[in-house]
């Protein structure tokens, strides 16, 4: 036993000293990424702050009205958004959801390819499964600290965090939109003169739609439970009223923020489930 | 030149082709090989031509290999060895070897295809679907909106030419599809059991209409089957398949009559004679009539007058009878009744029952102007009892 203790392996000093390594022989890569991050987010919630607030929420019902021609969904997100004014998180909220919707952007782009990719390679998926499942199940609170080391504190580290986290779903669901694409579907596609291209955007993508918006949609959701996390290491939002009611123990400012929180979720879940997949399921 | 030509075709499946192959020469069996290697025969040197006009039909068993070569002809199935020849112009390409561009030149422009469970595209408009084939073809929009509209018109889902094909039932979902491969107006047309799925009544009608299609169309079609009733009904010619060979490649009359294998007379031993059947295969012939001068016996009561092949004049009960004829298109409602028959010696077995049962007697077949056999109720009740379907005789 005191053996077994003695000679410990140096698992986490090997880790320390990789992320060590890294910021010696990139840093100014990771400058880089922070600063192009930081510029776009702030670039948005400037504009978005700047802009009247109820400008903000009829562009927002316009998009409902586009998206779902439902007038009950418009009242409620109006409804919603005058609450959030009312309690006086407008600015959080902002800053919130462009967290969210850059999250979600990034991750779905980088996400979806990947997913593609695994599933016109099983053996790539086969090396990926492992990496998602780490990247899901290992505490956000481990790779908050390398984050915040490389990226310094803000909204990046907490971008990058919340990335890592729900990047995951769009690459699990658009693999497996398109691995369950009907063999017979394909096979029409080729039959009638597909391209290798043609066949994944005019085959592929279509058929495996319904299963990458679901991932999108839980892409979303997953960024959005990170909000609070990603306040810890300093992102402006919701999460940050949160932490702050939790360390002065204000159950009325934790609650409100609570509040807004849950508001907003339901409402980007409600808008992101297209017309479609309600019928179907 | 054909349209189709394959020779000496193998398809594996698996990892180790070039070492199924060779113990494909050394005569292994399928199991043997794929317990070896892992590897599934698919198909193992096949070899048939397809011409112009024709409809061939490939029957066999599930897991014969029937669609897994249908589908070398477009080259969605990988060709281990052999050629697979397909006319495009007045060249033959070889869909085994040719590089991608030329592969989808011939699907694009040669080759289309129908599938056995629809494989539209579920987002698509009707419309749309049949459009699809055009849309690779570079077709502009315009044009082929049109053209789909026309295809749609003929199938007569023209006013569904909006929904998408889950509103829609297996049959018309089916006539979609065939749709989708006419407008490409391709030469051939590959259907891998395009009407399996379907139930009974459709099934048939869908043949009708197939056959009604081909009609105008001349296509060269590569049809799949499991069901030897389809098979006979449409196929210009059929060629069996068992465990991925090529067994027998005939005529459907053919097929039904000599069958090379117990395997076939299987198949055969289900069919329904009336569909297949003509007269020279039913026919008693007229040397092996009973004779008096130039008088022969047809039934115990019924004799016909024959001078050198010529029917002059035919007696019932001593009683002469009226004397009639029948072509091919004529119609059969029109005989006059208790008249003795002449007709074609190529006369289907339903055409023929159908005279026996207008006129009640016997039907004088004629080849070349001379009278050749004759068909009599036991003719008849020979065939019908699948008599003529069984090797032995």
């Amino acid at each position: 036993m005191n053996w077994l203790t003695e000679h410990k392996i140096p698992l986490g000093d090997t880790m320390e000293t990789f992320v060590n390594w890294l910021i010696d022989v990139a840093a100014f890569f990771f400058d880089f990424i922070s600063i192009t991050l930081e510029t776009l987010i702030f670039a948005m919630v400037d504009g978005l702050e700047w802009m009247n607030p109820f400008a903000v929420v009829a562009l927002v019902l316009a998009f409902v009205w586009w998206l779902h021609r439902s007038v009950g969904m418009m009242l409620f997100v109006a409804a919603a958004f005058l609450l959030i004014m009312n309690l006086g998180y407008w600015q959080e909220t902002i800053q919130t959801l462009v967290l969210v919707v850059t999250a979600t952007m990034i991750s779905v782009l980088i996400g979806v390819p990947i997913g593609i990719a695994a599933a016109h390679r099983p053996w790539l998926y086969t090396v990926l499964r492992p990496i998602l499942d780490l990247m899901q199940t290992i505490p956000t609170f481990v790779y908050l600290i390398p984050t915040l080391i490389l990226f310094g504190l803000g909204y990046v580290p907490g971008l990058i965090s919340t990335i890592i986290f729900a990047i995951a779903a769009p690459i699990r669901l658009t693999y497996l939109g398109i691995s369950k694409v009907p063999n017979e579907l394909r096979e029409a596609g080729l039959a009638f003169g597909c391209t290798k291209s043609k066949l994944l955007y005019k085959v592929e993508l279509p058929a495996a739609m319904p299963s990458i918006m679901a991932g999108v949609t839980q892409c979303i959701m997953l960024s959005l439970s990170m909000v609070v996390i990603a306040a810890l290491v300093g992102a402006d939002g919701l999460g940050k009223p949160v932490v702050r009611a939790l360390n002065t123990v204000n159950i009325s400012q934790g609650f409100e923020a609570g509040v807004a929180i849950v508001l907003v979720a339901i409402m980007l879940d409600r808008i992101c489930k297209t017309p479609n997949s309600k019928a179907e399921g | 030149m054909p349209m189709v030509q394959i020779e000496n075709l193998d398809i594996v499946f698996g990892n180790q082709k070039l070492e199924s192959l060779r113990l494909l020469d050394k005569g292994m069996s399928r199991p043997e090989i794929l317990a070896r290697t892992g590897d599934v025969v698919g198909v193992q040197d096949a070899t048939i031509s397809i011409e112009e006009g024709e409809i061939c039909v490939l029957m066999g068993l599930s897991g014969s290999g029937k669609s897994t070569l249908l589908r070398a002809i477009n080259g969605l199935n990988k060709v281990a060895r052999g050629r697979c020849l397909v006319k495009d112009g007045d060249r033959m390409v070889d869909m085994a070897k040719c590089d991608e561009d030329t592969l989808r030149h011939m699907r694009t422009n040669r080759v289309s295809m129908v599938f056995q469970s629809f494989a539209l595209m579920p987002w698509m408009t009707v419309l749309e679907n049949v459009a699809f084939g055009l849309e690779m073809q570079g077709v502009g929009k315009k044009e082929r909106e049109e053209r789909a509209l026309k295809q749609l018109k003929m199938v007569g889902l023209y006013d569904w030419r909006d929904k998408k094909p889950d509103e829609l039932s297996g049959g018309m979902r089916q006539r979609v599809g065939l749709a989708r491969a006419f407008v490409m107006d391709s030469d051939i047309l590959l259907m891998d059991e395009p009407f399996s799925a379907l139930d009974p009544l459709i099934r048939s009608q869908l043949q009708d209409e197939l056959i009604e299609l081909q009609k105008s169309l001349k296509k060269t079609i590569v049809f799949v089957s499991h069901d030897l009733d389809e098979a006979l009904k449409i196929g210009s010619k059929i060629a069996i398949m068992e465990s991925a060979r090529i067994i027998q490649e005939d005529v459907p009359e053919q097929i039904v009559l000599n069958p090379a294998t117990e395997y076939v007379e299987k198949f055969v031993a289900h069919t329904n004679p009336l569909n297949v059947l003509r007269g020279n295969a039913l026919m008693t012939p007229v040397a092996q009539l009973g004779k008096m001068d130039n008088l022969y016996k047809l039934t115990d009561h019924l004799w016909a007058d024959l001078q050198d092949g010529k029917l002059e004049s035919a007696k019932l009960y001593g009683e002469p009878v009226a004397i009639a004829r029948w072509e091919h298109g004529m119609d059969i409602a029109d005989l006059p009744e208790d008249s003795v028959v002449v007709a074609p010696v190529d006369i289907s077995m339903r055409d023929a029952v159908e005279i026996r049962y207008q006129t009640k007697l016997s039907i004088l077949l004629e080849e070349n102007g001379k009278c050749v056999g004759v068909l009599s109720d036991h003719d008849f009740y020979h065939a019908l009892l699948g008599k003529h379907f069984s090797r032995a005789s």
